[in-house]
């Protein structure tokens, strides 16, 4: 596990793209800080949320959670863990400077009760082992240095053994496998909690932070009898596609507020594909959104309602 | 087209195991280096070393970072990571604390060690990392084209330098002296045995132990320095180099021209690794969380 804000993350992401090549539960807790470069030190904001999708090379998945609270960075903390033993994966704990910094109570559970999964461990001798071959998972068990496995592990396109073989048939075989190894699992990953949507015809759709104001905005609304909801998304990658999908049957409008000039929202609109209007509410970051600013977005369009 | 079979044709059998065998995964030969390079050689001087030490293959790690030598982790059969350019030592440094039973070691380049990583390499030496850090120097950025690197003497050519090199290049044995290494040697691949012997001893140390192995290029060191013989750089080390064990290491810059100084040079003793002075902290974070209950 490491820790870092920002411009710390931007250094990290070449060994990012190792971790997800060679398979290593690792996690990194990103406190964002407004960028880019050096930005806003250390005032607050949402700008990485495509970074650590896309900002180190070649095609990837990766898992990325978002906490609303100093008891949810411990609890979510813990399931970052428990994802990336369990995927071999990196995951990262995408919280905003104001959630860094702020201070609540926790609740810390007795040890045993802490749910906790390890990394598979190869079962076979070594001379059976292979480092790369997947399990029905798609997830191979892994050994550690000084194990007697003599452990073969390379950034570069490898075979199931672990050797370097830089063909199109071994990197089309192993790109796709690391790909899907996540996307197979995205019912048991993603994670979003929904308020107030059965009736819903306006949905905001939030993260970290950002989702206590749009919490109280959607109150503010049906406090005033419009239809709103609240989706927030606790897992940000892999994306909460399906749910987006669903509620754009019903929703006519989202609403995405965050601290960037629009990172989610493009996920967002094209899970909502044209069947119903997105709106971005952004704020470049230093401060917070407010419960009105999300308010008056809500009012604006229901006042158009017929 | 299958590339693979169309360049690389297997070898015969070997009709007897060599001794060395055990710690080859020979079914990944041949290997990608190219004739008259020092990889090799320093390599089984290495592992000829470490048979002699009596270690465990168990418990060898072999980490390493990107370039021509950054492949050899994959060619031998211990632990073997293939870490990013440069990064090899904070890679092994994490290896070392998590397991410290392990004999850990960074063999790579100087591209590797001494341009990207540099700045690793002087902080490993400063904490003392349980560590030997093998670089094979070939002056150059091999694998990549011949590009100019921080180690390539004062004049010589490359394909970024094609008027001649203006930068002075590290003297690695100064660095690592001045940095805090306790061991610093430096021995060239065709010095085999001598070299063999500097890292049986090296292996036999604790603490951060440093063996500089100058290592020919012909391919893109020496085709661009009047040293394009397979053997041309062999010759030139082996003609120029005079033995000078415990040399002032502030002295041993290499130049065209002169001698190239070989040897043992540091040799000091520190009571502590980075890991048992780790220890000790984990001590006093027991006992006051001791004192507080």
């Amino acid at each position: 596990m490491t820790a870092t804000s920002g411009p710390g993350l931007s250094l990290m992401m070449e060994n990012l793209g190792l971790g997800v090549m060679m398979e290593v539960p690792t996690v990194v807790v990103n406190i964002q800080r407004g960028g880019p470069s050096t930005g806003l030190p250390t005032l607050t904001a949402q700008g990485d949320i495509m970074q650590v999708k896309w900002g180190s090379h070649g095609p990837y998945e990766i898992i990325a959670l978002s906490p609303s609270s100093p008891q949810e960075a411990f609890d979510l903390t813990i399931r970052c863990f428990n994802l990336a033993e369990k995927y071999r994966v990196p995951v990262i704990l995408l919280a905003s400077e104001t959630v860094g910094h702020s201070a609540g109570k926790v609740v810390v559970p007795p040890e045993d009760e802490i749910e906790l999964i390890n990394r598979k461990k190869p079962t076979v001798p070594p001379e059976k082992y292979l480092p790369y071959r997947p399990d029905e998972d798609l997830v191979p068990p892994m050994a550690s240095a000084g194990e007697g496995y003599a452990v073969c592990t390379t950034g570069l396109t490898h075979n199931e053994k672990g050797y370097p073989d830089v063909s199109a048939e071994v990197q089309e075989k192993l790109v796709r496998r690391l790909n899907e190894k996540i996307r197979k699992h995205m019912d048991e990953i993603v994670d979003v909690k929904e308020e107030n949507m059965e009736d819903a015809r306006i949905a905001v759709v939030s993260y970290g932070q950002v989702s206590r104001p749009a919490k109280r905005a959607v109150e503010m609304a049906r406090e005033e009898g419009i239809k709103a909801g609240s989706i927030r998304l606790v897992t940000i990658w892999p994306f909460a596609k399906n749910v987006i999908r669903k509620w754009a049957k019903q929703v006519e409008l989202f609403i995405v507020p965050e601290l960037n000039y629009g990172q989610i929202y493009l996920e967002v609109k094209r899970e909502v594909a044209g069947n119903s209007e997105t709106v971005l509410v952004p704020r470049m970051g230093g401060e917070l959104i407010t419960p009105q600013e999300i308010y008056r977005e809500i009012k604006k369009v229901s006042k158009n309602e017929p | 087209m299958n590339r693979k079979t169309t360049r690389r044709k297997k070898p015969h059998p070997p009709q007897e195991l060599h001794p060395m065998d055990q710690w080859l995964r020979s079914e990944r030969m041949p290997h990608i280096w190219c004739a008259g390079c020092g990889i090799g050689p320093t390599l089984y001087a290495w592992v000829r070393a470490l048979d002699t030490v009596g270690i465990d293959k168990d418990k060898v790690v072999y980490v390493s970072g990107i370039g021509c030598c950054g492949r050899g982790s994959g060619y031998l059969d211990v632990d073997g990571f293939h870490t990013t350019h440069g990064r090899a030592i904070p890679f092994a440094t994490g290896i070392k604390l998590v397991k410290p039973d392990l004999c850990v070691n960074v063999i790579s380049g100087d591209g590797d060690i001494f341009s990207i990583g540099g700045n690793h390499f002087i902080h490993a030496c400063r904490r003392n990392v349980d560590l030997l850090v093998i670089c094979t120097n070939n002056f150059i950025y091999g694998m990549t084209g011949g590009q100019l690197a921080a180690t390539t003497p004062v004049g010589d050519y490359s394909t970024t330098t094609p008027y001649g090199n203006i930068e002075p290049p590290f003297n690695t044995p100064y660095l690592a002296d001045a940095s805090g290494a306790v061991y610093v040697a430096r021995w060239t691949s065709i010095h085999a045995r001598l070299l063999e012997k500097s890292i049986t001893e090296a292996l036999r140390m604790k603490g951060f132990r440093y063996i500089e192995v100058l290592s020919p290029c012909p391919v893109n060191y020496g085709r661009r320095n009047k040293l394009r013989e397979v053997d041309d750089i062999a010759k030139w080390f082996w003609q120029s180099s005079v033995i000078k064990h415990g040399a002032n290491t502030k002295e041993v810059q290499i130049e065209k021209g002169k001698p190239i100084i070989l040897g043992n040079f540091v040799k000091r003793e520190k009571k502590r690794s980075y890991y048992d002075e780790l220890k000790k902290v984990e001590e006093k974070v027991k006992m006051a969380a001791e004192a507080k209950k």
